[in-house]
């Protein structure tokens, strides 16, 4: 079943004609993704051929909606477009909007945010800078590589792209329902506790790999969730406990301010919820080997 | 971005927030006509990064010009939390206080929302007032979209439980100093204090201001209010280079791809470190996805340059980035650096993982570089680069 993308899911790229959203078109094409067309306004009416797939162009989200009924959007939109490009997405009501583009100013994705509220959250925001989510052997949405791994049933949430491509790596016998990259800004639409619960909510799903990191409180609030939601287990992992404070370590949100966003709190506070922490990536793999061992 | 305050000041004055005349200068000398400007009296205030530079020493008033160029030679040189002072702001001198208060807009990570936060209790250090008396702390959620009209600004100041009489002006700065959190693209701007003087003026005496870097590409003007002077020179070499780099304080360089993963890298440095004389990582580096040869030497460059450094740790997880390119990258940017010239004596330790990472790994092997040793997990790579910088 997975979470969030199946394949069942219809896709369509914000972006595509872009050197980014080729590539990962492709990618996604590659991968098994029911991409059923692509979004540009000066190329509306077109098409891009794609190995042999020709992906239709349109002049909207909502007009690619109604032709193909597309569900998820994925947004390959520059920084600055990608506000506009977002609010076009929550206005055409498309249920999954998922963004990878990097570099988004705050006021940008805070006001993105609060437009998806005020429309009633009728579209589900992943990112953004983030690498997306991966439904293994069903479909791809974003850039995680398809290759990695196999559909299995364990469910991934993280903020960083190339920890998820890690222990994905790591855990690739066993495979994953879906590994959900939620992105390393400060404001970001789907968070820790959405994927939680969806992954709680997941009958194919056995176990949650939870990888977080500095800055903010998300970890701290996720803990809480789990403690008073979560049933199956959890195994965590947290990146940044060497990093110092008031340095921005790559992601905008990673960052340690006084006593507030440091990995050791977000340990402590996983663990007090019962979440087995592992201290590197490989630890943290094999706990998780441990707990489906039995 | 942080800014200091005098930057603070402009972009304040820039969309109306009420600020007193100021100027920056860097010179004792120069504090005199700057003075003369202001009418004979100033206040000299050290421009630092950090609170409690009052009572440090670094705000004094002057009430001539030339007691304002010898308090500005006091001041200037003056070491401040370990910041050294290298600029100063000659203020104009503030009518008489009645009130201080405090006022700020920023983001709520937590609730996704940006947050007015408005005290009667000014000029001291506000996570104090939170702490000891968080009813003397109005904290008023805005959002995004709607942002603070004057009616909205009324609603704060109604709740931070300003007196009557001063109601509508701090209203009214409310409203401008909205303007400059988002015409600014700040992340942070934040009065302290906010003043009520004896003549009934509202006046903003001290501020500060952080900005979004993501925003740089619609702010132009912020370039030049960045500190260049203060940077690390590693940094500032890393960033003229469009690398993602921070200096840290150990010897094991570090270079990765993916922010998640060079922080987890520096982590499992720091681990192995203990088992090696307490080495530690040296720095952050994301060469980001797509390494190429001339990122990869980029990176290695600033890397190698640097003193600290003993070995180094190449952390690559190939995921849309194929192994055998990083591999070419890393052989490349070793031709590279000797082609330059440029000596290399520090040893790598690499780890590749992911796409293709076994043609990447044959690369490594096929080149056999006297510096370059395999080491294919991420823990046991991170040991042998700690051993490395330990028996140096």
């Amino acid at each position: 079943m997975a979470i969030f993308l199946t394949k069942d899911s219809k896709v369509i790229v914000q972006g595509m004609t872009g050197a980014t959203g080729m590539k990962h078109t492709k990618l996604m094409l590659g991968d098994g993704t029911n991409i059923v067309g692509g979004v540009n306004p000066r190329k509306a009416g077109t098409t891009v051929d794609f190995d042999g797939t020709e992906v239709p162009v349109f002049g909207s989200v909502a007009e690619a909606m109604k032709e193909t009924g597309a569900d998820v959007s994925v947004l390959f939109v520059p920084p600055a477009f990608a506000k506009a490009a977002v609010v076009e997405a929550i206005d055409a009501e498309i249920p999954l909007a998922v963004v990878i583009t990097e570099g988004i100013a705050v006021h940008d994705s805070a006001a993105f945010w609060a437009y998806a509220q005020s429309k009633g959250n009728k579209t589900r925001i992943i990112g953004p800078n983030c690498p997306g989510l991966i439904t293994p052997g069903q479909s791809n949405a974003g850039i995680i590589p398809g290759d990695i791994t196999k559909p299995g049933r364990i469910g991934l949430v993280s903020k960083s792209g190339t920890l998820t491509y890690q222990m994905m790596y790591e855990l690739r016998d066993i495979g994953f329902s879906s590994a959900v990259g939620i992105g390393g800004d400060p404001v970001i639409g789907t968070t820790h506790i959405d994927a939680l619960a969806a992954f709680e909510a997941d009958p194919e799903t056995d176990l949650i790999v939870m990888i977080g990191e500095i800055g903010g409180d998300a970890e701290e609030r996720a803990a809480d969730f789990i403690k008073a939601n979560v049933t199956k287990p959890v195994v965590g992992y947290v990146a940044g406990f060497t990093a110092p404070e008031g340095k921005t370590m790559g992601h905008a949100g990673a960052i340690v301010s006084g006593s507030s966003g440091t990995a050791q709190a977000k340990k402590e506070a996983l663990e007090a919820a019962g979440v087995k922490v592992g201290k590197t990536p490989t630890e943290t793999a094999k706990l998780a080997r441990a707990i489906l061992a039995g | 971005m942080d800014l200091f305050e005098y930057q603070a000041r402009d972009l304040f004055a820039k969309h109306g927030v009420p600020v007193l005349a100021g100027e920056v200068i860097d010179t004792p000398e120069a504090a005199r006509e700057a003075t003369e400007r202001l009418g004979g009296k100033s206040v000299v205030k050290a421009q630092v990064k950090v609170g409690g530079r009052g009572k440090a020493g670094g705000v004094k008033l002057a009430a001539t010009p030339d007691e304002a160029v010898a308090r500005a030679t006091d001041i200037l040189g003056m070491d401040i939390k370990g910041h050294t002072v290298h600029k100063v702001m000659i203020a104009e001198l503030s009518p008489e206080i009645e009130a201080e208060y405090y006022v700020s807009y920023l983001l709520d990570r937590t609730n996704r929302t940006f947050l007015a936060m408005a005290s009667v209790q000014g000029g001291m250090d506000i996570e104090e007032v939170a702490e000891k008396t968080p009813e003397a702390l109005a904290k008023v959620p805005v959002n995004a979209v709607e942002g603070v009209n004057i009616d909205k600004a009324r609603e704060i100041v109604a709740l931070a439980k300003f007196p009557a009489e001063v109601a509508e002006g701090v209203a009214e700065a409310m409203v401008t100093l909205w303007d400059t959190f988002v015409a600014e693209d700040a992340l942070l701007v934040e009065v302290n204090p906010l003043v009520k003087t004896k003549d009934g003026r509202i006046l903003a005496l001290d501020g500060k201001v952080s900005l979004d870097e993501n925003a740089e590409f619609r702010q132009p003007d912020h370039e030049a209010l960045e500190d260049k002077a203060a940077a690390n020179p590693l940094e500032a070499a890393a960033k003229a280079k469009n690398l993602n780099y921070v200096k840290l304080d150990g010897e094991v360089g570090i270079i990765g791809n993916g922010a998640g993963l060079v922080m987890s890298t520096l982590d499992v440095v720091a681990y192995a470190g203990e088992n090696h004389g307490g080495v530690k990582p040296a720095n952050f580096l994301d060469i980001g996805g797509g390494a190429s040869a001339e990122v990869m030497a980029n990176g290695l460059e600033i890397i190698l340059g640097d003193p600290d450094v003993k070995s180094v740790f190449v952390n690559v997880f190939g995921g849309i980035t194929a192994c055998d390119e990083v591999a070419n990258g890393i052989v490349q940017a070793l031709e590279l650096l000797a082609s330059k010239g440029e000596e290399v004596t520090k040893p790598l330790v690499v780890r590749l993982d992911g796409n293709n990472a076994e043609l990447g790994r044959k690369i490594l092997s096929d080149a056999n570089h006297p510096l370059v040793q395999r080491v294919d997990t991420m823990d046991g790579a991170a040991d042998k680069a700690a051993e490395l910088a330990a028996a140096k």
